[in-house]
């Protein structure tokens, strides 16, 4: 089952750097695997944590956060403010059971269509490894056999 | 409450249209497919009809939306074709023509993100399905929109006193506006005013250069900023309010009459490593050259007498006119502009790098950048073609090609002019030495009108030329015939062997890099630099000068190497794409902008320190916050930040991105 | 109606603490009103109750039910449909039944984790290794206690809910000022509010209540309000470095814990409109750190230990992901 295993990672990219390097490796005919499926905002400032929650409970194997360099940032500085909330969330995540290899953050300039490329190879291989998510859809899960009624262990461990 | 699958109460009525692209998508992606999935799939969402077709972008592709709005009475469109950066407009325009507001179309990158980057064509089609989905999903959210109208502030700041530079102000200035231009160094004229002659039309560089200089210098359109360097940039496009930093001249510029008495009296001599490449001198006083413009000479307070010991002021009691004022201090002037063009040009690459071919260790090798000082008439040797030692005339010069440029070690790129530089170089020496010349090229590069002819032009002089790259220059003679000299160690590869050839003088023809402060550049002015250095365009082929930040356009070498044609005709074009803005009196903006519900915002000031354009302001008797719509600039991280969720933002508002997110994700939904 | 004309009303009490109960009781005299103007006929903490007494009843026949705690087991479950059917208004009435509360944070565990803590940690006595048994033979038949489900629920996941009060617990002020509604509504002198809405809590958040001074934030560090020596009085707690919950914490309590110099848990809840509180502090937080460094960020944030509970204390079961992986993880890989 793990051979055929492929992940659905969703990429957040920003108007100015990320997004345009995606381009760029489309102009560029660069290859990389088809797993990632890209949101564009205006800036990775904008990226809320609850987007990141929102498409790990949706169905997401992993999501990779993307924007301009430190210090290249559109709108001078509103990356870093990206970099604190993911540097906080991933934090959070690993204390939920999310391995923190689901969620990456990566910055790409315009210019580095090649780099964007190489970032979403690494991370749809390491979300391979990792396996599926599958986070529960919940409609029904309880009333499923398997995940409801589990039964009380016989005896406790010692 | 977490279900945002369905829509917002009134279904809408939605189009949506995948794009062939010629075999540009239909070649990766199957799109009838795609296109019949979205129609039976989404029905639920308010799908009404979905096609593909070949050329959506192409007026007949725009009309097929146009008819379907008008017959259809669709509400909202969604069209899977190229990137938004390239055809957003396009649709948007399109809708605008059938009275449906254009921010309810969603244009879906399924070429740039899925059939130009993969190759498993059932992988892609899937994927496009996902993301036709996400644009559904969030278009249902989409709100009408009016783009906001700023005006244009007249004036226009051209950053960079090179050629391009200076086309640029003069455009701008002689069709009226105002122009400031900043320079670094104490005269405009940049590199070119460095050369002796320009290729291939053998023109004096200062013949042509130094007319538009004056003129510059003259036009009561123009202000000149020379010795300033910009400081800080606010705001934007329309508006933007720039620092400059004015550096103390020690000179008064109401009483100099350029008459250079100071340069001739100041005692201390400099070397000119920047004009005079390193070949020459100047004083501790001086302008860089005598048509310098403004011509009001600077003191260079490390190397003065007076400044480093405390006693001299030869200039100040030679100065006619009084107009030498020591305590002079650095000033900072602001000024408004509407738009800004950079024309900073470029860095020489410094052939110090390639140590197998000596230079600076050799005292023969030149730079190219030498090599024009030494050839000018007005350079340090009057323009003899000597050795080192000043006296020795070569007898044998070689040319070396791609110093620093397609070479893995230090730059990939063509530096574009090297070719014709080396020619021209050849050229000269011939004309004035009569020595044997030899050329070191990988590839003759001419391209350009009248540059082949200047090449069979040197050929037919006997100019020789070895075709391969070189790999050393040495001193260290092995065979009879080389004492004395340098030697170029090259494999022809024309001829397929290894030769030694020794030569009295080397000319490297050095690249051109960017300057090496072109990222702090870039960050000043917010825009992006290559991985290069060079600054980036908004589109390589269709928009050369402008850049991604509205207001700022680009011309001239910051861009990439270039020969002089080139960056006059950027300078002539960034000024009239500047020019068509100011005439237009103003420009339409994104309406992408945050405000606050101050219903749900109980002051907590978290977002409070969060922008920097200060659009956020702190109401402290209402205790809440406000979003100055005039200020924001849309990148929505105070939206994100507001942990009430007081925040809103038109264009990418959260139910649209979390509807999204369900789009790309329903395939995977069980 | 019942017989003696007064609409009837019902409380019940699944998986939480009995702090609402108390919380009702608190309301001193006004817990007669309650006793004036309705029938009480469903109420175990208060009076005996059958479940079979309640089943009997006719369906939609209880007007008002307050159900307060989240859903863990079967018997949760069977009640929580059971009083669904019966009642006409059916009110999350406080954190647990709202949005999970504390005994939501047990979404981190897996069952078997949850009871060895239960039976085998140290806290407990338990020579015999001795688990409860879902079911056991005893000489006058098989009898049986309800069965665990992997994951607490709040209430609005297993029935629809027409109103949520927060609160752990709903302050006793604003249960008068949702009986005083309930009573009005009855003699008509008032409508109900929109089917889903939050009663008995404000508009905005704990902010709006605070009596402290707040400027722009920057934080440098985060401590705990205990390993403070001395906590200004008058400033902003989140400025001092207290991690404060308040910006996002819907209002209505009164902003009891800041006036007293502690922080702000979050007990009420999210904003209006907010999909998940937890997001909210974790973006609002970090946003305010004052570095641009990975590793001075990763510092400031060692003052976080347990993200989790300070951002999910009240919110983990009702938030976007519900549950951590154990809940279901090993569950599921179990039985397949």
């Amino acid at each position: 089952m793990s051979d055929a295993f492929e992940p659905i990672i969703i990429g957040f990219t920003c108007n100015w750097c990320s997004y345009r390097a995606a381009d760029l490796a489309g102009t560029a005919r660069v290859k990389y695997p088809a797993n990632i499926r890209l949101i564009r905002l205006m800036c990775s400032g904008r990226i809320d944590p609850t987007f990141v929650l929102k498409a790990f409970a949706s169905g997401a194997d992993g999501v990779l956060i993307t924007g301009c360099h430190p210090g290249e940032c559109h709108y001078i500085e509103q990356n870093y403010k990206a970099l604190r909330r993911y540097l906080l969330l991933k934090r959070s995540l690993t204390q939920l059971g999310i391995e923190a290899g689901r969620v990456k953050l990566v910055w790409a300039s315009a210019a580095e269509g090649v780099r964007l490329a190489d970032e979403i190879t690494k991370m749809v291989e390491q979300v391979k490894t990792l396996g599926p998510l599958n986070w529960p859809k919940w409609e029904g899960f309880f009333d499923d056999e398997i995940h409801s009624l589990v039964e009380i262990p016989e005896e406790v461990s010692a | 409450m977490t279900n945002f699958t369905t829509s917002n109460g009134n279904k809408e009525r939605i189009g949506v249209y995948v794009c062939h692209c010629g075999s540009n998508i239909a070649g990766t992606v199957n799109v009838e497919e795609v296109a019949a999935w979205v129609r039976t799939e989404l029905e639920g969402l308010g799908v009404l009809i979905s096609r593909d077709y070949k050329f959506m972008c192409s007026s007949l592709g725009q009309e097929l939306i146009q008819n379907d709005i008008k017959e259809l009475g669709l509400t909202r469109i969604v069209v899977g074709a190229c990137s938004p950066h390239l055809h957003e407009q396009t649709f948007r325009t399109a809708c605008r023509r059938a009275e449906l507001n254009p921010y309810l179309c969603e244009l879906v990158s399924i070429r740039e993100q899925i059939s130009w980057v993969h190759t498993d064509k059932d992988q892609a089609t899937e994927k496009s399905k996902a993301v036709i989905a996400g644009g559904v999903y969030r278009v249902v959210h989409h709100q009408p929109l009016e783009p906001l109208h700023v005006p244009i502030h007249p004036a226009t700041l051209v950053v960079g006193g090179g050629i391009a530079g200076i086309q640029a102000a003069l455009e701008l200035a002689d069709a009226g506006y105002p122009v400031y231009i900043v320079e670094r160094e104490p005269s405009i004229g940049g590199h070119m005013a460095q050369f002796d002659k320009t290729f291939p039309t053998l023109d004096c560089a200062a013949c042509i250069l130094t007319p538009k200089m004056v003129s510059v210098g003259s036009h009561p359109n123009i202000t000149l900023l020379t010795w300033s360097e910009v400081r800080q940039v606010e705001g934007y496009v329309g508006n933007f309010t720039v620092t400059i930093q004015k550096k103390a001249r020690y000179v008064n510029d109401e009483f100099c009459t350029g008459c250079a008495i100071c340069q001739e009296k100041c005692p201390k001599k400099v070397i000119d490593e920047i004009y005079e490449a390193g070949l020459g001198y100047r004083k501790a006083i001086y302008t860089p050259f005598p048509q310098a413009v403004p011509k009001y000479p600077v003191i260079d307070r490390q190397n003065c007498i007076y400044f480093q010991k405390g006693t001299c002021k030869a200039c100040e009691k030679f100065c006619p006119t009084n107009a030498i004022d020591f305590t002079q201090e650095d000033e900072l002037v602001t000024v408004n502009v509407g738009n800004i063009i950079l024309a900073t040009g470029y860095d020489l690459f410094d052939a110090r790098r390639v140590s197998q071919y000596g230079y600076g260790r050799l005292a023969n090798v030149f730079t190219s950048l030498e090599f024009e000082r030494l050839s000018n008439a007005a350079g340090p040797t009057n323009g003899d073609i000597v050795l080192r030692d000043g006296v020795t005339v070569p007898k044998t010069v070689g040319i070396v090609h791609c110093v620093g440029s397609r070479d893995r070690n230090f730059n990939n790129y063509c530096s574009v002019i090297c070719c014709m530089q080396g020619l021209k170089f050849a050229h000269i020496v011939h004309e004035r030495t009569g020595a044997t010349v030899y050329n070191f090229y990988i590839d003759m590069r001419t391209a350009y009108k009248a540059y082949d002819e200047f090449y069979q032009r040197v050929l037919e002089e006997g100019t020789l030329f070895v075709r391969g790259k070189v790999a050393e220059i040495t001193d260290a003679a092995r065979l009879p015939g080389e004492e004395g000299k340098l030697i170029i160690q090259v494999e022809d590869t024309l001829a397929g062997k290894q030769r030694r050839i020794p030569v009295d003088m080397v000319i490297l023809s050095s690249g051109l890099e960017p300057r090496s402060d072109a990222k702090d550049l870039a960050k000043l002015f917010g825009i992006s630099c290559s991985a290069d250095g060079w600054l980036i365009e908004k589109h390589p082929k269709l928009d050369p000068v402008a850049t991604m930040t509205e207001g700022i356009f680009i011309a001239g070498s910051v861009q990439g190497p270039k020969d002089i044609p080139t960056s006059v005709a950027q300078g002539a074009a960034a000024a009239a794409r500047v020019l068509g803005r100011i005439q237009q009196g103003e420009i339409a903006i994104e309406p992408i902008l945050a405000s606050v519900d101050a219903e749900k915002c109980s002051g907590c000031r978290i977002c409070n320190g969060l922008c920097p354009y200060n659009a956020i302001v702190f109401h402290d008797d209402r205790n809440v916050t406000e979003i100055n719509p005039a200020l924001c600039q849309g990148c929505g991280t105070c939206i994100a930040a507001c942990p009430a969720g007081a925040i809103s933002g038109t264009g990418f508002s959260d139910t649209q991105i979390l509807a999204q997110i369900d789009g790309l994700l329903l395939l995977n939904a069980e | 109606m019942s017989i003696n004309g007064k609409p009837k009303f019902a409380m019940y009490w699944a998986a939480s603490c009995g702090g609402c109960e108390i919380a009702v009781l608190n309301t001193h005299e006004k817990i007669l009103d309650i006793d004036t103007n309705f029938e009480v006929v469903f109420w175990p903490i208060a009076m005996d109750a059958k479940y079979n007494d309640v089943k009997a009843m006719e369906d939609k026949s209880i007007l008002l039910t307050l159900f307060n705690g989240g859903i863990r087991n079967t018997e949760n479950e069977e009640v929580a449909n059971l009083l669904r059917r019966k009642s006409q208004i059916l009110v999350a009435f406080g954190s647990c039944a709202s949005e999970g509360c504390i005994p939501g944070l047990a979404n981190l565990s897996s069952l078997s984790d949850i009871f060895n803590a239960s039976y085998q940690s140290a806290s407990t006595v338990n020579p015999d290794n001795v688990a409860p048994k879902t079911s056991v033979s005893v000489p006058e038949g098989e009898i049986h206690i309800p069965a665990m489900f992997p994951a607490l629920r709040p209430l609005d996941q297993v029935v629809s809910v027409d109103y949520y009060m927060p609160g752990c617990p709903p302050e006793s002020h604003q249960i008068s000022r949702v009986i005083d509604l309930v009573i009005k509504v009855i003699s008509k002198e008032a409508d109900l509010p929109p089917i889903g809405s939050v009663i008995g809590a404000g508009e905005s958040t704990v902010c709006d209540e605070c009596p402290r001074h707040r400027d722009v934030k920057t934080i440098k560090q985060f401590v705990r309000v205990q390993d403070i020596d001395k906590i200004n009085a008058d400033l902003c707690l989140l400025e001092q470095g207290i991690p404060c919950n308040g910006p996002a914490s819907r209002s209505g309590c009164g902003a009891l814990c800041p006036k007293s110099g502690a922080q702000c848990i979050g007990c009420y809840g999210p904003a209006e409109g907010v999909l998940d509180f937890g997001a909210r502090m974790i973006t609002a937080l970090a946003s305010v750190i004052e570095s641009n460094e990975p590793s001075e960020i990763e510092r400031i944030l060692e003052g976080i230990p347990d993200p989790v509970g300070q951002f999910y204390r009240f919110n983990l079961a009702n938030s976007l992901l519900r549950t951590g992986t154990a809940a279901w993880r090993n569950n599921a890989s179990l039985k397949e």
